[in-house]
């Protein structure tokens, strides 16, 4: 066998053209006759749209045409865009039409679209698109849209609660009547946008001769993409091509299925010409999807010894004005609370509520860090109630490996029971601490007091669902030219998937990495595919990248050793060649195998030998794979300006096997610059009235280089028993418990002033206030 | 409205072109020129896709007028890689994974190579002050850091830093 | 987010500019055009004409005269950030120019432009206003002086009349040996403060002070000068309990409230940072506090 790729550090195969400016995103692509979008958006959060005039706007120079809802394609015209994920607690199913008809329900929902010879002509002209609203009162806080007598996110709908579902097990009641202890904790979570560098994009060209619609999306998710357009045109599924080319990032809200990727289509079918539209930054923090406010109420009973007995709570979501994928975010939150401990009985009710913004779906973590803030955060009260170490507190509850597999007691989101498949939590944490010198952090703290410094520690664990299905697929076929052929559904935002795939790949067909030819987001290439969400593709692609590689492996010995007429035991297969162990070595190289296997025209092939050396898997996994991690935060915090900074950040993840860590510590990393957005800066604010106010990068605050320090990074590999790779997803669990470490830290190194938080983002602003409420400037000032 | 004669080189190459006064730097490059290593990911100054040298000195794409630079000398990502050759500086990053989706990428290069050019020996507060002008949503930064503190040794002659097998070593 | 159109000048010559500057109808300056460019990408701001100043050789250079240095509108905060001549005679200024903006906007950014934005919360109007810098302002009627106190106006308002230009900063230089502080704090590195505070102090023998400056910016819709607490320092021995005492009137500054911080805590943060740079002030000046 060639070169071990599987568990290399192998360099990506993405990165020569991206860095020396060859990437092709879809705003780089270049259609002759191409014409450019520019979309009109409600500038209120909730109106009627009493009439558009877009005569003085046609009648601009460049202007090809400008388009309302009625001027669509049925059934786009009136049809809702599907939902991706029905739910039966969905009380009333809102989706958005591609343009609004009568009522807009947030600001940026689009009305209308200019085409014109460049997005410069198209902007002049949609400044002159003269809309007639009539100004509706908005819910702009989902604790006022639950109250009676509060405004309607949709005018026509009773009441603003969209869903409401408990999910339970076991008696809380009882656990916590004869809990020795109880604990309560009201919690605010705010996570604002996964804010990809390149924004959203599409790209649209209809050949009328083949009668092939192609579209270039920089989407996660294209084949789900083309089947909604395909319903949404009333078209054959065939007709249609989606392909997702260089994506700059993607993070979730790049994996549903938007408005402007079916106006777009449908403009470029009506002109018979090519139509760009790349979303500018503004328009990205006004309809691009987030994930928004959480309230929590929660209590935790314990005994003496701080041994949990039961959870109970209750979860508000505001989920914006429609609901493009359920309710799946809330519910991920839900489920994901107990996490790596033993929670004996549990009740959690949920309300998801619509208000007057722009909708939410998963955003990398989706709904997980809330979930993993509200549990780590009871934890860390009890240890603090029970002057135990956080630590130990831990300790006690975790659920133990020799229970692996263990039913949590729930449903998780992909329909089947809760069952963590395999992880070594206990190990986990121990490994985190060790690697963050937890031992030594008292010391620490004590000698940097003396020099006026505060410092502090948190911890966060998590478990996390993840690989979902329902599959993906991956194609392997060896080409004539010797090179070797891959297709897959899965798609590549950054995370490297060519190169992933192709350590498979190459590893079981035994060809050299270069050799590999992929096409990735393609659904020209493959028939079926789903796309990147829920940290799955490794999982999916990875386990069909194997299984594919593996019967295409088969036919590659079976035919080579039927050429060179030895045992097929007795073939080697190695950088593109088969090889003969027996005799004087024959080889045969594997374009010569892919020419046999084609046969001669009109010859038929031997008994047993299929056409063609390729194979397609579609690899269905039987559950989610839950992968888990222990996060630890170290920071200082300036008392006099509330000013943090992440000294040192520590993670222990288990994704299974890992199979290439180059790849997964960027994702970790990745993810905890994610999540310390999410602890420290990101915070997408809007008034009473529901009106976004902070919609540049000015405001809207990202981490920097100099916010995120290099984490020490510690795989603790628990193989999945239930996958042929043995792997579990990595993409988000860099994200999901920061938010928990990093204000448990915050918390611990304000500990001589005694001051408590409970949410995300934390601002300086916020400790100072607390801060001052606990009177620690007085003090100073007065020392 | 407001045309105007424009000259500019880039990359060595000089182009004259009659542009609309309002056209960014950024779209010049792109559309006109058809280099689309430069990215566009905010148009208002803050995340840095945009950067490019314009007389050696780094500068926002998006925040300047092609007619500005009139009779000026562009650099884009596309001049880094001289013959094909990854330069010292893009080697790195692909060594370190200094890149995921690779959109901030060509942004972080041309930053790093001005850094690099003024600084032989940048220390790491260094090096990441000098990011702060340039946002990165994939990789946390560790591998864009640890690519330039890499490049900085190459390019005055140290061993090439093999990435070392241990991850992180956040302390 | 394109810009609206607009006809595009570039005089090379400061008579020219200001000629245009007259006649032209709804007409701008584009300095370094880092905050102007991205206000007209989002057609907050949209011209008829833009009138490029960055040919103009007149507004540049940097020199002394008279005890005072003289620095060209135009000249890019870069510039002056390395300029051997800004750190030896207002260190202060150096000193601002690192927390303004990043490299690349520094490179492309004006000390004039900045000053005529005039945003609350920007370094450069804070300098000048703890220099007491003079202004000189050009247009088709000539060259008139402003200082600072009278050149801000309010928030994001200054003095300038519509079709005049900065054409020069002049600060005094101050007596060598004195102390410069500047502490802000802002969100991440290189943002706008939220509050900030720039101090000079001239100390003399037995740590009297002979000269103190201490202004606030972010805090205000202006970048203020706190009066009191300069009065408070000057004449007497300063020390740390002399410091925070002054330092107390900063908190008295009439603070705005917006997204980025409400008012009380803004109060809070001139409170703590002109602790912060009169400290920093003080040490420089060979006083420990
Ligand atoms: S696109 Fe120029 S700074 Fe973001
Ligand atoms: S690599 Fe994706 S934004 Fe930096």
């Amino acid at each position: 066998m060639g070169a071990k790729h599987f568990g290399a550090r192998v360099k990506r195969l993405e990165d020569p053209a991206l860095l020396s400016g060859r990437g092709r995103f879809v705003d780089d692509l270049k259609l002759p006759g191409l014409l450019h979008a520019c979309f009109v958006r409600s500038p209120h959060a909730h109106a009627m749209v009493r009439d558009i005039d877009s005569g003085a706007a046609t009648a601009m120079p460049g202007v090809h045409t400008v388009l309302t809802a009625n001027d669509l394609p049925e059934p786009m015209r009136r049809m809702p865009i599907p939902m991706l994920t029905p739910n039966p607690a969905i009380a009333t199913p809102r989706t958005q039409t591609a343009l609004a008809g009568d009522e807009v329900c947030y600001v940026g929902q689009p009305i209308a679209v200019v085409i014109a010879d460049s997005r410069y002509l198209a902007e002049d002209a949609a400044a002159a698109v003269v809309v007639d609203y009539d100004v509706l009162a908005a819910v702009g806080d989902c604790r006022v849209g639950i109250r009676d007598g509060a405004p309607r996110a949709h005018s026509d709908l009773a009441s603003n609660v969209i869903a409401r579902f408990p999910l339970a097990y076991g008696d809380v009641d009882a656990a916590f009547t004869n809990a020795a202890h109880v604990f309560e904790e009201v919690l605010w979570q705010h996570r604002g946008g996964g804010m990809a560098l390149e924004t959203r994009a599409v790209l649209a060209s209809h050949d009328p001769v083949a009668d092939t619609l192609t579209v270039w999306s920089g989407t996660q998710t294209p084949h789900l993409g083309r089947g909604t357009l395909a319903d949404l045109l009333d078209r054959n599924l065939e007709s249609i091509r989606m392909i997702a080319p260089d994506v700059g990032g993607g993070f979730g809200p790049k994996a549903i299925f938007y408005p402007e990727e079916a106006v777009i289509p449908a403009t470029a079918l009506k002109l018979g010409r090519p139509v760009k539209w790349i979303e500018d930054r503004r328009e990205h923090f006004l309809s691009a999807t987030q994930e928004r406010d959480q309230y929590w109420d929660m209590a935790i009973a314990v005994d003496a010894g701080g041994k949990i007995l039961g959870v109970r709570g209750r979860m508000l979501h505001d989920s914006g004005a429609f609901v493009p994928w359920g309710v799946i975010m809330p519910y991920i939150a839900a489920v994901t609370v107990p996490g790596p401990y033993v929670v004996p009985a549990y009740h959690l009710e949920t309300v998801v509520v619509l208000t007057n913004k722009v909708p939410t779906t998963p955003v990398r973590g989706a709904g997980r860090p809330q979930a993993v803030f509200a549990m780590e955060r009871l934890l860390d009260r009890v240890a603090r109630e029970l002057s135990l170490d956080r630590a130990e507190v831990r300790r006690r509850n975790f659920i133990q490996p020799e229970q692996m597999p263990y039913a949590v007691g729930l449903l998780f989101r992909d329909g089947k029971p809760l069952i963590y498949d395999s992880g070594d939590y206990p190990k986990g944490q121990d490994e985190a601490l060790r690697l963050a010198g937890y031992e030594g952090f008292r010391e620490r703290q004590r000698v940097a007091l003396e020099q006026g410094r505060l410092i502090g520690i948190g911890i966060g664990n998590y478990v996390e669902g993840t690989g979902l299905g329902p599959f993906e697929g991956v194609t392997v076929r060896v080409l004539p030219s010797g090179k070797v052929a891959v297709a897959t559904g899965a798609t590549n935002q950054g995370q490297g998937t060519r190169t992933t795939l192709s350590q498979i790949v190459a590893e079981q067909v035994g060809c050299r990495i270069e050799d590999i030819v992929m096409t990735i987001g393609d659904t020209g290439a493959i028939a079926q595919g789903v796309g990147a969400f829920a940290s799955r593709q490794a999982v999916n692609a990875g386990c069909s990248a194997q299984l594919a590689g593996e019967a295409v492996r088969k036919q590659i010995i079976a035919l080579a050793a039927r050429t060179l007429g030895v045992n097929e035991d007795d073939i080697d297969l190695e950088d593109g060649k088969a090889v003969a162990t027996t005799g004087n070595k024959p080889m045969v190289p594997f374009g010569e195998l892919a020419r046999l296997a084609q046969g001669i025209p009109g010859v038929s092939l031997p008994a047993g030998q299929a056409a063609g050396l390729e194979h397609t898997a579609y690899y269905t996994p039987p559950q989610a794979a839950y992968c888990s991690g222990t996060h630890v935060a170290e920071v200082e915090v300036d008392h006099m300006t509330g000013g943090v900074k992440v000294l040192n950040y520590t993670v222990a993840h288990d994704s299974g096997r890992v199979i290439n860590p180059l790849i997964v510590d960027g994702q970790v990393q990745g993810g905890v610059a994610h999540g310390i957005g999410n602890a420290l800066l990101e915070w997408m604010q809007y008034d009473d009235n529901a009106q976004p106010l902070t919609t540049t990068f000015a405001d809207y605050l990202l981490p920097m280089a100099t916010d995120v320090p290099t984490c020490a990074i510690a795989h603790v590999e628990t193989v999945n028993p239930l996958n042929p790779l043995g792997v579990k997803g990595a993409g988000e669990g860099g994200t999901i418990p920061a938010p928990a470490a990093i204000i448990a830290a915050i918390e611990d190194a304000l500990s001589p002033f005694n001051v408590h938080f409970a949410e995300t983002p934390l601002t300086p602003e916020r400790i100072v206030a607390a801060l001052r409420a606990a009177g620690a400037y007085e003090r100073l000032f007065a020392a | 409205m407001g045309k105007q004669a424009t000259r500019i080189t880039v990359n060595g190459k000089s182009h004259a072109r009659v542009v609309e006064a309002r056209l960014t730097l950024a779209d010049f490059l792109r559309h006109e020129l058809g280099l689309t290593g430069t990215h566009l990911g905010c148009e208002h100054g803050v995340c840095g896709a945009c950067t490019v040298l314009v007389d050696g000195h780094t500068a926002r794409s998006c925040l300047m007028f092609a007619v500005q630079a009139n009779g000026s000398e562009v650099t884009t990502v596309e001049g880094l890689a001289a013959d094909g050759e990854l330069s010292v500086l893009q080697q790195a990053f692909m060594d370190n994974h200094g890149l995921q989706c690779g959109f901030c990428t060509p942004g972080m290069l041309i930053t790093l190579t001005e850094l690099l050019r003024d600084n032989a020996e940048p220390s790491e507060a260094e090096v990441r002050e000098a990011l702060t002008g340039n946002l990165c949503r994939c990789t946390g930064y560790a591998g864009i850091v640890k690519a330039a503190l890499d490049a900085a040794q190459r390019l005055r002659g140290g061993t090439p830093s093999q990435p070392s097998p241990a991850s992180g070593g956040g302390r | 987010m394109k810009p609206a159109p607009f006809d595009y000048h570039a005089p090379r010559h400061l008579k020219e500019a200001a000629e245009l500057l007259a006649t032209l109808p709804n007409v701008k300056i584009l300095a370094g055009g880092q905050s102007l460019v991205p206000m007209m990408n989002f057609r907050y701001v949209i011209v008829d004409h833009l009138v490029d100043l960055g040919h103009v050789d007149d507004l540049r250079g940097i020199a002394v005269i008279d005890g005072r240095l003289r620095i060209g509108a135009m000249m890019r905060q870069r510039d002056l950030e390395t300029s051997p001549e800004v750190a030896r005679h207002c260190p202060l200024l150096a000193e601002a120019l690192r927390h303004v903006g990043h490299r690349q906007t520094r490179n492309r950014g004006t000390i004039g432009g900045s000053l005529a934005h005039a945003d609350p919360a920007a370094e450069l109007p804070a300098v000048c206003a703890a220099y007491d810098a003079v202004l000189h302002l050009a247009s088709i009627r000539g060259l008139r002086s402003v200082p600072f106190r009278e050149f801000s106006l309010g928030f994001m308002t200054t003095a300038l009349a519509p079709d005049e230009m900065i054409a020069a900063i002049e600060l005094p230089i101050w007596r060598s040996g004195h102390g410069h502080g500047f502490h802000e704090f802002a969100r991440r590195h290189g943002d706008f403060a939220l509050a900030g505070a720039a101090a000079l102090l001239d100390i003399g023998a037995g740590n009297v002070v002979r000269g103190a400056a201490l202004a606030v910016f972010g805090v205000a819709e202006q970048p203020v000068r706190v009066d009191a607490a300069e009065a408070a320092l000057t004449g007497k021995a300063i020390g740390s309990t002399a410091i925070q005492n002054a330092a107390a009137a900063a908190w008295l500054v009439e603070p705005i409230s917006d997204i980025h911080a409400g008012g009380d805590y803004r109060r809070h943060l001139a409170q703590v940072l002109s602790v912060r740079a009169l400290t920093d002030a003080a040490r420089r000046a060979g006083v420990d506090g």
